[in-house]
């Protein structure tokens, strides 16, 4: 051990132990801090003083939505605004794995449990529905991989 | 001295006790937001115990099985790739001497041995590939099919060694280029997972019989065999009847009359 570090443990030692200690290759270590410090910081620098992004608008104004007299969807906007993937999940169990194919929503209609022929059937405008949200939230669902996508315009 | 063995077991029993009843508590008081009884089959669904297939050589042409698997590949999106070793079918022309090995002898004539035969997944009652499979994306169904999850295949093929029918095919590629029409009600494939017949069961689920069999003219009977007074457990009962390597004890549930 250091010579001056054993005063420091023992008690009996008539020695002064120095309030200040040296800071061994304290620039050295200075310098590496304010370099971690610059590069943890960097992302932020580089969005300082733009705009944050603005926030996700999906849209709703698909000819099938347009001619429904009540517009909502199976279960209340609240609910599937924050669970319909949790609800997408369940569906593909209970279809693929439980053969199971009719869903009764709460209030008690019927619907068919399918991505491609009830939900896209009304949101036909993929682009405008589901990845205004989706690339706001950087999530890359891959139900497209195999399901196919309502044709769109542009 | 901290406690002792009893009232250490004591307040660890006590605890557990509270712990689990928590837990259920939490469930009565909020339960989860969807209930499997929110969900049923539909009204006209085919329900049987074990699916089966017997398929009538005698009365199926080179015509009929075109239509056959056009129609299944057109309804399944399977995509028409030509080279051999990439190419994916689900139902397909088979010729005698493969499909029934062992079958042939050498006095057979070269019309017999080369007699184009239909064949596709036999939905197995003891299916090799649901054993090999790591994930369970290959399973059987209640009613006997053998189905695939796409959503869990990761593409590792035990099940295509496993599978003594080479029914199943692997997407080596994209497969969407290679569809020529698409049907839009029916999902595609991706890369890198394992497909094959599912003997329908999305038509099932609302009534209809599989494809192959509404395009063969009575060629194709499609029933229950646990049901004895279906069509197929008739014929079973009364004709001489085949399946595909039975000596392997997969317990095929296609049927052939040749």
């Amino acid at each position: 051990m250091h010579e001056e570090w054993k005063t420091l443990f023992d008690p009996s030692s008539p020695k002064q132990v120095p309030l200040v200690r040296k800071f061994f290759d304290g620039w050295k270590v200075t310098i590496g801090l304010i370099v971690f410090l610059g590069i943890s910081i960097l992302p932020f620098l580089f969005d300082l003083g733009k705009a944050a992004p603005p926030p996700p608008e999906p849209k709703i104004d698909t000819p099938e939505i347009q001619k429904m007299v009540e517009k909502k969807c199976i279960e209340p906007k609240s609910f599937m605004k924050t669970e319909h993937m949790v609800m997408l999940d369940d569906w593909r169990d209970w279809y693929v794995r439980e053969g199971r194919s009719i869903y009764t929503a709460t209030d008690g209609k019927q619907y068919n449990i399918s991505l491609s022929n009830t939900c896209m059937k009304c949101h036909s405008n993929k682009k405008k529905f589901c990845d205004e949200c989706h690339n706001y939230a950087a999530v890359t669902p891959y139900c497209w991989d195999c399901h196919i996508e309502p044709k769109e315009e542009g | 001295m901290g406690i002792s063995r009893r009232e250490f077991l004591k307040i660890a029993g006590a605890s557990a006790i509270v712990g689990l009843g928590g837990i259920s508590a939490i469930e009565i008081l909020h339960p989860g937001q969807f209930e499997a009884s929110q969900v049923s089959r539909g009204p006209k669904a085919l329900v049987g115990k074990r699916w089966a297939m017997v398929i009538d050589m005698k009365k199926l042409d080179k015509q009929t099985m075109q239509k056959c698997i056009d129609a299944c590949h057109r309804i399944h999106n399977v995509p028409d790739i030509e080279k051999p070793k990439e190419e994916i079918k689900w139902i397909w022309k088979e010729t005698f001497e493969h499909a029934f090995p062992g079958q042939e002898h050498e006095y057979m004539g070269e019309d017999i041995k080369h007699l184009p035969l239909l064949v596709l997944c036999n939905q197995c009652d003891n299916p090799a590939c649901v054993r090999v499979c790591p994930t369970k994306a290959t399973y059987k169904r209640e009613d006997g099919i053998v189905m695939m999850d796409m959503h869990r295949c990761i593409g590792c093929r035990f099940c295509m060694a496993a599978c003594p029918f080479g029914a199943r095919s692997f997407n080596w590629r994209d497969p969407r280029p290679f569809i020529k029409e698409e049907n839009k009600e029916y999902p595609t494939r991706m890369k890198g997972v394992v497909e094959k017949c599912t003997f329908c069961y999305e038509r099932l689920a609302v009534g209809l019989q599989p494809a192959c069999v509404e395009e063969s003219k009575g060629a194709i009977i499609f029933g229950d065999l646990e049901d004895p007074d279906s069509e197929v457990s008739k014929i079973l009962h009364s004709k001489y009847t085949i399946r595909r390597k039975s000596e392997l004890g997969t317990r095929p549930s296609v049927y052939y009359i040749v």
